[in-house]
């Protein structure tokens, strides 16, 4: 459960002359629920199709659970991937899906995939292309927990679905998860949405990591303090401010620091949601992926 | 309708805009269902994957619920077949809750007399639930750890 996820280490991809990604160094432990998220273009999709290996990275490595080189038979073995819009053959029927998912894999549980596709009332001999699209999203996600996989890594899973096929794809992801204590790391626009499901979190930054944590922590490490405006430079001297707002009277200050820190007299203290730090580090590029205090201590 | 075939007499759900951990919801519910009556001694509560596949929720924001309520004495896991309730919660008196709530109009009458309304007096008490909740840890409400 402990061992490390993925591992990057000065990790870039270069397409001509631009870096999709660049100097990318993470280390996501295993066991975790890990929302990758960032603007369009920010390189999420570039770093997880190095993660699961189909692409090479230009600068760098990325490691899966413990040691496997990603891209590595072992790596192939244990990873399974659902690639954005749930790509699959939309001309096979959903019964030709499985036996090529076995053909393809050295490790392969068709009686699990089976079960699922039933319980989801799912027909076998239905075309893809004639399914909803929730249903092609759910035949993607048996398809790739038949792998029987340590890590399970979904780029965008969510933004092709109504909020119904939402919900019940992100209950299989879950029930699954607790049935199997599969390590799982998608990438989403949904903000929403990660609150309910993440454990962990990464955003992407034009290339770069801006901030990578547990949720708890992050949420437990960031905080709005409202005062008057005058003295907002005092206070922003003395806690490291992420994004403040400023008015002629009022200041709101997103700050990042240990809990327990002494709010300032006159100062009123609120606790944000996660949602509220993700937004405000996407609309703070420049933000600098400060270190919590707990980083540190490791 | 839907019925829950689960094996537990009681179903969880979530109220996205209360601010109130998600964890922390379905700790409260179970408390609250042990106050109804709705979960007597012995009963199971829900499993984690029903709960899970129901609400769409992180599997280890239940166990961490579940292990708080365990850490209150009121359910035990057992290894293999779930968590049950190993203690119930009497209900608050009628005469205390009738005690409280007269203080309660009290400090009402004094706020009010201070100049603040009803906003006022509910942005004060909420803020100060957040204080104390700071207070007592991470946890939350240390109220139930009183009750024997």
């Amino acid at each position: 459960m402990n061992a490390v996820a993925i591992e990057a280490r000065g990790l870039g991809k270069r397409y001509g002359r631009s870096w999709a990604l660049r100097d990318c160094s993470l280390s996501i432990p295993g066991g975790h629920i890990v929302g990758l998220v960032g603007p369009n273009g920010a390189g999420k999709t570039t770093f997880l199709s190095m993660a699961v290996g189909l692409s090479t990275p230009t600068a760098g490595e990325v490691r899966l659970l413990g040691a496997h080189r990603a891209g590595s038979p072992d790596a192939l073995d244990m990873v399974a991937f659902v690639a954005q819009d749930a790509a699959l053959y939309r001309n096979l029927t959903v019964s030709d899906m499985l036996r090529v998912g076995r053909s393809l894999n050295r490790r392969w549980d068709e009686r699990t995939a089976q079960d699922r596709l039933a319980e989801l009332g799912i027909p076998l001999d239905r075309r893809v292309g004639a399914l909803s699209g929730g249903q092609r999203a759910q035949v993607a996600l048996s398809l790739a927990l038949a792998k029987r996989p340590g890590l399970l890594v979904l780029d965008e899973p969510l933004a092709a679905l109504d909020p119904l096929a939402r919900h019940e794809f992100m209950s299989s992801l879950m029930a699954a998860v607790a049935e199997d204590g599969v390590s799982v790391v998608f990438s989403s626009h949904v903000v929403a949405e990660l609150e309910r499901v993440c454990d962990y979190l990464v955003v992407l930054q034009d290339g770069r990591v801006q901030v990578s944590g547990g949720v708890e922590d992050l949420t437990a490490e960031h905080h709005v303090l409202v005062g008057p405006a005058d003295q907002a430079d005092e206070v922003a001297a003395l806690l490291p401010v992420v994004r403040e707002r400023r008015a002629h009277a009022q200041a709101h200050l997103l700050v990042r620091c240990a809990e327990g820190f002494p709010v300032p007299p006159g100062w009123q203290h609120h606790p944000v949601t996660l949602e509220e730090i993700v937004l405000t580090y996407m609309r703070e590029p420049a933000a600098a992926a400060l270190p919590g205090p707990k980083a540190v201590a490791r | 309708m839907t019925i829950d075939k689960g094996p537990s007499p009681i179903v969880f759900r979530l109220d996205p805009g209360s601010g109130v951990p998600t964890y922390l919801q379905l700790v409260h519910q179970v408390e609250q269902a042990l106050r109804l009556g709705h979960l007597r001694l012995g009963d199971q509560l829900p499993r984690v994957r029903d709960v899970v596949a129901g609400l769409a929720i992180n599997p280890n924001t239940v166990l961490k619920a579940y292990r708080e309520l365990e850490h209150r004495g009121l359910v035990a896991g057992r290894r293999g077949q779930g968590t049950f309730v190993e203690r119930t919660l009497d209900r608050a008196g009628i005469r205390e809750q009738a005690d409280l709530r007269r203080t309660l109009l009290d400090w009402m009458r004094a706020a009010s007399a201070a100049g603040l309304d009803d906003a006022g007096m509910s942005a004060l008490f909420t803020a100060a639930l957040l204080d104390r909740h700071k207070d007592t840890g991470a946890g939350g409400e240390g109220r139930t750890e009183g009750i024997a």
